[in-house]
Formats: structure tokens, sequence, C-alpha cells
């Protein structure tokens, strides 16, 4: 193993990166902007925790197509969970609580899933065929999930290379997990069934930073098309990270870009530690042959203990068991991440898969907390035969609880000697990430038997490609061959004025910086002056520019025609005052002469820049300022 | 050969054997719109003839266009064993001895490629191995008796699965279970209850209303509360056993001429009408909602009649129902109606005539209804008497399915119609209550605030 320790996030350059093997790749999860789900008919998007009825159901492992059991399935299994469901009439069907089949798929939400799949340069399918994928935590009340795949091997261009996009999937979304105490998890069903799309791409970013600049690309990608949902909850991403020698490793959930290089960097760290303490471990001659452990009830041993969880256990009538590692002592304080080690692995073990869910669930010899006195410890190690180069692991809950954690236990510390273990794992917002499930295979995958199979015709794909926005890494650098104003680039590519701007660039041939200026921050000041700018329509904009092109509208017009149009709900030439002529204009401007000569002005020099100012107030809409500037200032 | 290319035809077929990849083959193909690599699986029958289906690496399925493919390369094979671990069920000596006789039924099932459906799948181990907790219940035997979706249950199967209870009972089975698929379950039920009478053990059918190849599949549950029920209780009837809420909660044990399926879908579709079940079943106990069932008893007298008519028809009535729908029952020679009318039991007056054609030829008419709930009263308006002056007899609160399976059985005994009329009108198994409680129709109406609160108390 290469001999590196790990810095601080800040002091880690490219070239360390390198040194690990540091590999990662994005699943990224975008729901669909679509008036119902995927397949039911009830309304998409609407958030409630508000409940009116609760069902209850429990998972048990099904056989995939090939004839084999997930390990995650059997996992979750073990884990025997009351899973409650909450359910709101309003959002939620009897389809949803799986009571009745699937209706056919959402048309609207494919078209929009495929329109991304075009723009990521995937090959579509030409069959779409509905899989089942076993999710056991309980999270999709059917026990799995509706997903297909619909477009394969497509690519984006990155830096100086292409970043693979492997495949991508349009599935419906899962529940809102609201708690998950000892056997009884409840969740909300709100977004349950809701159409969202799962972008996968290859492992090929290299440092934490390029994760997180891919997947602002990918989601500026899939928003191009104006037909994905935004805001929070909306966008989700998997990211999975190994390091040289590591596994590959899925965090789940990760719900903003900007937390995923911390995460990844500890990730990595964490596997980098991981295959430090297996190289440890063989050092001290224990592997997975040699590995021995053992365990033993020690309930009546420290039945005198002063440790409060402990004295709770024995006072409830818990039981309490020792489980002895071999030649550990020390280990379960080697860090894993900062701030955390190894004992959390274990700790997050017994947690999920034993559902002992009060923290702390564990306590070990290795820790010089306050827990059991020494003296304590030095009896129990007597009674379970333990040695000082043992570690001693005491776990306590009911029977069966226990019995499973103190399997669970010697599970992952054996695993310590194999290196790090195939698993998901959750973000935690601290940027480390907790044990979550064993990593799911391709066995949990099983075809959906209540739907047909989807033709998607050449037609089909046509008339989508007809519709579809310019991809954004070629706008982008029309755009800045343009010279349009910088901070306006990336969000034109991503607004729904995106195929206006190509269209009044060439149809009216309206300046590019006027057109971005207007179309990306006249609406960003109108939003700060309490406009409700999603009121602002791509035609609206289309006859406001019309006007501007006629000469019925100035520049400062526009801005001032936008405030009408979404008052009045959409734009028409009565909202616009009438031309002023040439004549019309010195009237005008005579008359604020009057006006500014009953006035006492604070600074008489500026007497012309007051009656321009005073001007312009009247006729901004329809008089470009130059103009009376020009009259104003050569009169004299 | 046609296991070589399952499920295959027309452009796909011809693309695959040109290219010589069967079914199962491990692949690689090439086509215009990239390449794919993947295992081919069959292709279901009523699926288009146009795409080639693989499973891919990850697992998804896709179908590729035939017409695109340019080259397969075959790498291998690796066909699927759809195969529950199989395991002995432990036997305990102390524990009742319980019989599943199989049917059919999705209670076990498995994926069947060329229809893309899922069937039927029954073997003893196989239960173990994936529902091991009916071990704490039981000695449990398995027979497939027979191997069909609910829909083809006919009378050789009723009959079939009749004696093969008969058997079981004079061999010394404590309880019975008959797994059966739900869309039938009742009317099977209904026959076992006149075929098979004064059992002196539980006969419990049950299925499942989502397949076992679900992870939230009901079947696991429903069959340890059946094979609870088979096990332990008291009550020596036909009883049909499925979830009473929709949750994982509890079973209901329905008497077999009282229970209805209705629900196309949902987990709880059985339901007792015109009555309350016999009793709740969980894993841990059973709880008698009621006390004048037939009690379980040590002998092993039982009597098996297993008669059975074949033409007899069930008439569901609709307003402008025309008589050549009576006619033709008449002339195909059938020996009994049911008809399930209106109301209290009505049909529209053109239809007297044939109806009084029917009665001549000796043709046995019974009266149900429609509304399910309810009895049959043709004294209250002036219809119903000519109607019964015409030979239509009211068969009192006996579900329409329920009055066609006793008729089916009742003319299987006798041409005389005074005899059926005597053994249709003389209630055997519950079939004709006396009197209907006021528990006995509950159809919540939801929305109304008493309602919601009822159901945001309690597991749905
Ligand atoms: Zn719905």
């Amino acid at each position: 193993m290469k001999d590196f320790l790990f810095k601080p996030f800040e002091e880690m350059t490219e070239k360390d990166y390198e040194t690990i093997g540091f590999k990662s790749g994005l699943e990224i999860h975008q729901q669909l902007l679509t008036d119902k789900k995927l397949f039911c008919r009830c309304p998409a998007g609407r958030y409630s925790t508000k409940y009116h009825a609760e069902i209850l159901r429990h998972m048990r492992p099904t056989l995939s197509e090939l004839g084999e059991y997930d390990g995650t399935a059997l996992m979750e299994f073990k884990t025997k969970k009351d899973i409650i469901y909450r359910i709101n009439r309003d959002t939620v069907c009897t389809y949803e609580m799986d009571d009745t089949p699937p209706f056919l798929i959402n048309d609207d939400a494919l078209d929009i899933a495929l329109q991304c799949g075009l723009l990521f340069d995937c090959s579509i399918v030409d069959e779409l065929h509905i899989a089942r994928k076993q999710y056991l935590d309980g999270s999709i009340p059917t026990g799995f999930q509706r997903t297909a795949i619909f477009a394969l091997d497509g690519k984006i261009p990155y830096k100086n290379r292409t970043i693979d996009i492997v495949q991508m999937s349009i599935e419906e979304d899962s529940c809102r997990e609201v708690s998950d105490q000892g056997h009884t998890r409840v969740y909300v069903t709100d977004r349950l069934g809701m159409p969202l799309i799962e972008t996968v791409t290859g492992p090929n970013m290299r440092t934490p930073f390029e994760v997180a600049e891919v997947a602002e690309i990918c989601a500026n990608i899939v928003r191009s098309t104006n037909k994905v949902r935004r805001g929070t909850g909306s966008a989700r991403e998997d990211v999975n990270v190994s390091v040289e020698g590591g596994t590959r490793i899925e965090i789940k959930g990760v719900p903003k870009i900007n937390r995923i290089p911390l995460l990844t960097y500890y990730e990595a760290m964490r596997q980098w530690n991981l295959l430090r303490l297996r190289e440890e471990l063989h050092k001290r001659g224990i592997t997975k042959d040699t590995f021995q452990a053992s365990s033993e009830d020690i309930t009546k041993i420290v039945k005198k203990a002063h440790y409060l969880p402990v004295r709770n256990a024995i006072e409830q009538g818990l039981k309490i068991k020792c489980v002895v590692l071999k030649g550990f002592a020390g280990l379960l304080n080697w860090q894993t991440q900062t701030d955390t080690y190894f004992s959390k692995e274990i700790s997050d073990r017994v947690r999920v898969i034993a559902c002992l869910t009060t923290i702390p669930n564990i306590i070990h010899s290795d820790s010089r907390g306050d827990n059991l006195l020494s003296a304590e410890w030095q009896n129990i190690k007597r009674s379970v035969n333990g040695t000082d180069s043992d570690t001693l692991v005491i776990v306590w809950g009911n029977e069966q609880d226990t019995d499973m954690a103190v399997k669970e236990i010697i599970i992952r510390a054996k695993e310590a000697t194999i290196g790090v273990p195939s698993e998901t794992r959750q973000a935690l917002r601290d940027g480390t990430n907790g044990f979550e499930r064993i990593l799911p295979g391709a066995d949990r995958m099983y075809p959906d038997t209540d739907l047909p199979p989807t033709r998607i015709t050449d037609e089909r794909i046509n008339k989508l490609k007809e519709d579809l926005p310019e991809k954004i890494w070629i706008s982008n650098e029309w755009y800045i061959k343009l010279g349009i104003p910088e901070d306006t680039i990336n969000d034109l590519a991503i607004s729904k004025f995106n195929k206006l701007f190509k269209f009044l660039l060439s149809e009216l041939k309206i300046d590019p910086t006027l057109a971005a200026v207007v179309l990306i921050q006249f609406p960003k000041r109108l939003e700060k002056m309490k406009f409700d700018t999603s009121l602002i329509t791509v035609e609206m904009m289309k006859e406001i520019f019309r006007a501007y092109k006629d000469g019925l509208l100035t520049r400062d017009g526009i801005f001032i025609a936008m405030q009408k149009s979404i008052t009045k709900g959409k734009f028409y030439s009565e909202l616009l005052p009438k031309p002023v002529t040439s004549k019309e204009l010195e009237v005008i401007i005579s008359k604020s002469e009057e006006e500014i000569s009953a006035m006492r002005l604070f600074d008489p020099d500026k007497r012309k820049e007051i009656l321009l100012g005073h001007t312009m107030n009247k006729v901004r809409m329809t008089v470009e300022g130059q103009i009376v500037k020009e009259k104003i200032f050569n009169k004299s | 050969m046609a296991e070589d290319y399952k499920g295959y035809r027309g452009k796909a077929l011809s693309t695959l054997k040109n290219f010589g990849a069967q079914v199962w083959s491990d692949v690689e193909i090439e086509t215009t719109k990239g390449n794919y690599k993947g295992i081919i699986l069959p292709r279901s029958e009523t699926a288009d003839q146009f795409h080639i289906v693989i499973k891919m690496p990850i697992g998804y399925n896709i179908g590729v266009a035939a017409e695109n493919v340019t080259d397969i390369k075959i790498r291998g094979r690796k066909e699927a064993h759809y195969k529950i671990p199989e395991k002995d069920f432990p036997r305990d000596p102390s524990k009742p001895n319980v019989k599943l006789l199989g049917t059919g039924g999705t209670i076990a099932s498995r994926l069947d490629y060329r229809t893309g459906a899922v069937i039927p799948a029954f073997s003893p181990g196989e239960l173990y191995g994936s529902v091991p907790e009916l071990a704490t219940f039981c000695n449990l035997d398995t027979e497939k008796l027979y191997g069909v979706f609910s829909e083809n249950m006919g009378p050789e199967q009723w009959v079939g699965t009749a004696e093969a209870i008969g058997r079981e009972i004079e061999k010394g089975i404590d309880g019975i279970v008959i797994g059966h698929g739900t869309d039938t379950m009742h009317h099977t039920a209904a026959i076992l209850s006149f075929m098979v009478q004064d059992s002196p053990i539980p006969i419990v059918m049950v299925g499942s209303q989502r397949s076992s190849d679900r992870p939230s599949s009901d079947a696991a549950l429903n069959l340890m509360h059946s094979v609870k029920t088979a096990a332990d209780s008291d009550i020596a009837e036909v009883m049909v056993c499925m979830f009473g809420p929709t949750s994982d909660y509890y079973g209901l044990l329905h008497r077999g001429t009282r229970v209805r399926k209705m629900h196309s879908s949902y987990r709880s579709t059985f339901r007792t009408i015109g009555d309350i079940p016999i009793a709740k079943v969980s894993r841990e106990e059973i709880t008698p909602l009621r006390q004048d069932y037939k009690r379980r008893r040590k002998d092993r007298n039982v009597t098996i009649n297993t008669a059975f008519e074949e033409k007899v028809s069930i008439v569901y009535y609709y307003p402008n129902m025309m008589p050549d729908i009576i006619d033709s029952l008449i002339d195909n020679d059938y020996k009994g109606i049911v008809i399930a009318g209106t109301g209290l039991g009505h049909v529209n007056k053109p239809l007297y005539p044939s109806l009084k054609r029917a009665h001549e030829k000796g043709i046995a008419i019974y009266m149900t209804v429609q509304t399910l709930w309810g009895f049959v009263q043709m004294y209250v308006y002036d219809t119903g008497r000519d109607m019964m002056e015409l030979g239509v007899i009211p068969a009192a609160n006996m579900l329409p399915e329920v009055a066609y399976m006793k008729l089916c059985w009742a003319l299987g005994q006798s041409n005389d119609p005074q005899k059926v009329k005597e053994i249709m009108l003389t209630p055997i198994a519950g079939e004709i209550t006396e009197r209907e409680p006021s528990n006995g129709y509950l159809i919540y109406q939801g929305g109304l605030p008493e309602v919601e609160e009822f159901i945001a108390k309690y597991v749905k």
C-alpha cells in the first residue's frame, strides 16, 4: 500500500488524489415537470405532511428473475421493520398504496426523459421494458420501484476529455422518511410515484471538485429543457467513490451539489484509512482466515454498573452481551474520517441491522470516554477470557436484537481484515457519511409483469428532436463568442427563454447583449420588486421585442412593458403609450422647462441634467434617452 | 426448437436464427444505433415480432429492434433457474398436522416468459424455504391437486378437491388449507361448503392479491394465517382466510357461503356479505367474532356429496333485457337459472312469457338480488307476485354466486322440482340466514367527518 496520509481538505492537491487513485461517478436523480405522476393519475409535486390514514406493511425478499436472492434484500429482512405509510388522499390513490395495478406510463414524462437522453447524446432504446427494482427498506410500498432504461451510451464534453453517460432510466420517486426508531419506520407518501430520471455517469471524475463540476453541468443540461422540477429536493445525487484497492461505495441522496466535494473527500479518506487498518491487522497476523471473535452474555456481570445506558438496560430486563475481538486492542479507535473512528462502522451496523437505534448502542474497551469503570472492564475481561491485546464490545437490547447485533459486530470486524465492504452510505450534515445498507446488486431487478413493453418509434424521437434546446456546451460557446454579459451565460442556457434568444437574434436581429440582459437580468430585477416573474411567457417576450423592433418601445420601455404585462397577464399593444413625434417631444421638453423654472434648484448648474431626467420620466417607454439628451443639450 | 427461441416470431426470430443466438445466450449485439451486451431473454408471446429482449449486466431489460441488428456475438450462456431454496419442513410430533392442497393461483408463483405473467408454482419444500414461519404452527404436507388459474376452476376441480378433502379427513389430518386463485375463490368456497358436510376439522381457503414475487405480497401472511387457523382453530367449517385491512395486520375468517371478492385489486377484497365474519386471525391468536359456528370434533365422520349439474346459468338482469336471453337457455337445454334481479328481485315484463316457458319445461328458476346485500322479497310489489306465479322461486338472501353453486349441486341430486326446492331453501352452511344483523351491511361512505375520523384512527 502506498505510503500516504490524508491531509486536511484544503491542502489536498490534484496530485494527492492521483496518488490514492480517487475515482468517482454520479447517479443524478432529477424530477420531471409533469402535472401527474408516472404510473397513476395523481397530481405530482404537491407536498404535504398532512395525512388522513396510515397503513402498515412488511417487506419480504423475493427471488430475482435469474432465481437468486439479493444480498441487500436479505439484510433488510433481517431487520424486521414495521413500516408505516402516511396516506394523504389528495396526493395518493390506491396505486401508490399497492392496492391497484399500475396505469400506463405517463407519456409526457417519457417525452421529457427522452429529450434529456438526446441532450446527453445517448442512443435511445428501441423498446422500453419496465423493471421492478427491489427496495426492502420500505421506501416504496410495493417493495420495488418501477423503473426502465430509456437511453444508453451518451457523453458530454468536460475539460479536454469526455464524461461517459452510462445509462439513463425513468422511474417513480420514493417516499420521504419521517422517522426510524427501533423496529418502526414511518414514511410520508406525497413524493411517491412522481416521475424522475436517473442519469448515471462513468467513474470519470478524478477529484472531489470535478465531481461537483460535472454534477452542475449535468444539472444544467436537463434544466435547459425547462421541463424538469427545480427547488429543494427536486434533484438528488448519489455519488460513487473509490480509491485504489478500495471498493465502489455509493453515497445516497446528496441534496446539494456544493456538498459533494467534502463528502467525496471524506469517503476517499474513509476507504484509505480502512485499507490502512487492514494493513495494521495483517501486521498483527489477523487475516480473514485467522480472525477470531467470541461473545458472551454478561448481563449478570454488569448488573451493578453505574453507566446509565447499561443500568437502564438492566432495569428494563434487557440482555447485555460482550463480543471479544481477538487482537483488536486499540483498533476501534482507528480513525476513519475526521473525528470518526472504526467503532462508528460497527455502531452503524448495529443501529441499522439490529435496530438498536438509541445511541450509544455499543461501548468498547478502546474508548477512554466515561462509560464503565476500569475495574468493571477488568472484571468483564476476566469473565470473557479476554486479554490486553483484545477489544471488548458491549451491546444491549432485547434478546433477539442483541443476538443480531453480536453477529453484525463480528461480521463487520471480520470485514476489516478484507478491506472496504460494499455498502451504500448516507450523506451526513458534517460531510462525513454513515452506513445505510449493503450495496444491492443486479439480483434485485425483476421484470414488471403488470405493464407491457413500450415501443419508442423514430417518429416520436424525431418530433422530440425538433423541440430540443441547443446543447449547453454548444450554446455556451456561442454565448461567449457573442460577448453577452458573463453572468447571463449559464442562466440563459437553462432559461425557458433559451430558444427565444436564438430566435431574437436570427429573426428580429436584436442585439445579443440587449436580448440577454432583458431575458435574464430584467426578470431578476422584477423579482426583487416582488413581481411574479413566472408569469412572463415566451410569447409575451416575443411581442415585447417585436414592439421594440418596430420602434414602439425603448430599452427602458421594455422593462416597464414587462411590468405591465405581468400585471395584466399578457402583453397587448394598448399597454404602450402613443409614439412621440419630434415635434411632440419638443413640446414636452418646453413644458418640462416651465415646470423646472417654477422650482428652486439646489444645484442650478445641473439644470440641463435635471431637465433631461424630468423629461425622461414622461417619455421613457417610447423615446431613447440619447434622443432627448441631444435635443436638450444641442438646443443652446 | 420452439424452446430455443421461446416466444420469438417474425423478424426477431429470423434475426436470432440467422446468428444462431438462442434464448439465454450471453451476447454482444451490434446494431446501427449502438452495441448492447446482455442475455437474450424469452419474449412474451403477446409482444410484437420486431424486438429482441436482453437483460443487461446491471439487471435491466431492454428491447432491441431486430431490423437494426448487424451482428450478434455469442459469449456464453446463462439460463435462469428460478428456484426458491427448498428445505425439508421440520417435523414436531407435538404439533398438529395440516395438509395444504394446491389448486393454483398466486399464493406461490413464478414468472412465465411466454405470457410475461406470473404462473403458479407449488412445491412443499419451497413453501418452507420462502415462509419458514409456517413451521411454528404445524407439520405441513402439501399436495398439488391442480395448477390452474382461478378462472379455469370448474366442476372437475371442485369434485376432485372435495374428494381429496374427504380422503385427508379420513386419514386423520387436523386441518386443511386450500391454495386458490382469488378471483373465483368464493365460488369454490360455496360449492365446497355444500359438497363437504359436517367436516370435523377446519377447511381454510387462501390465496393472495399480490403474487409472492413481490416484496410486499400478502401471500406469506395469508398463508401463515390460514395454516394457523387449520392447525389451531376450533372452527370446523369451510372458510376463506384473507386480509382484514389492507395492512399487514390480521386476517378474517369468512364463512364459505357468505363471502365475496369485492374489489378487483385491494388486498382486503374479501368481505362477508349480510353478516359478520366468523373470526379474526393473527399469527398469535384466533379471535372469534361470533359463537354460532360448527366446532372441531375428534371423530373422522364427514359426508362428501359431489353431485353436480353443469347446465345451470346465472343471469344478471338489466333493464331492456330481451326475452331471447332466457329463450336461448331454454333452447340449449339448461336445467337451472339463477337470476340476479334488481331491487328486491325483479325483471321486466317482456321476460315473463319466456320465464313461463322455462318453468313449463321444468327448468328451475331462482331469484337473487344484484344488490348483494338484503333479501329477495317478491310479495311487496305485484311484479314479484306475478313472477312467483310463473314459477320463479325467491332464494332469500343467498348470494347470486352461492345460489348458482347450490343449484348446480341440487340439480345434480334430483330432477324433481319439489326436491330441488327443498334442497335449495334448506340452509346447509349458512347460505341463507334467518336474519340480517344491523352490522351485516356496512359500506362506509368516504368524505363524511365521522368516517374520516374512523379511518384516521384505525389502521386501514
Ligand atoms: Zn396515485
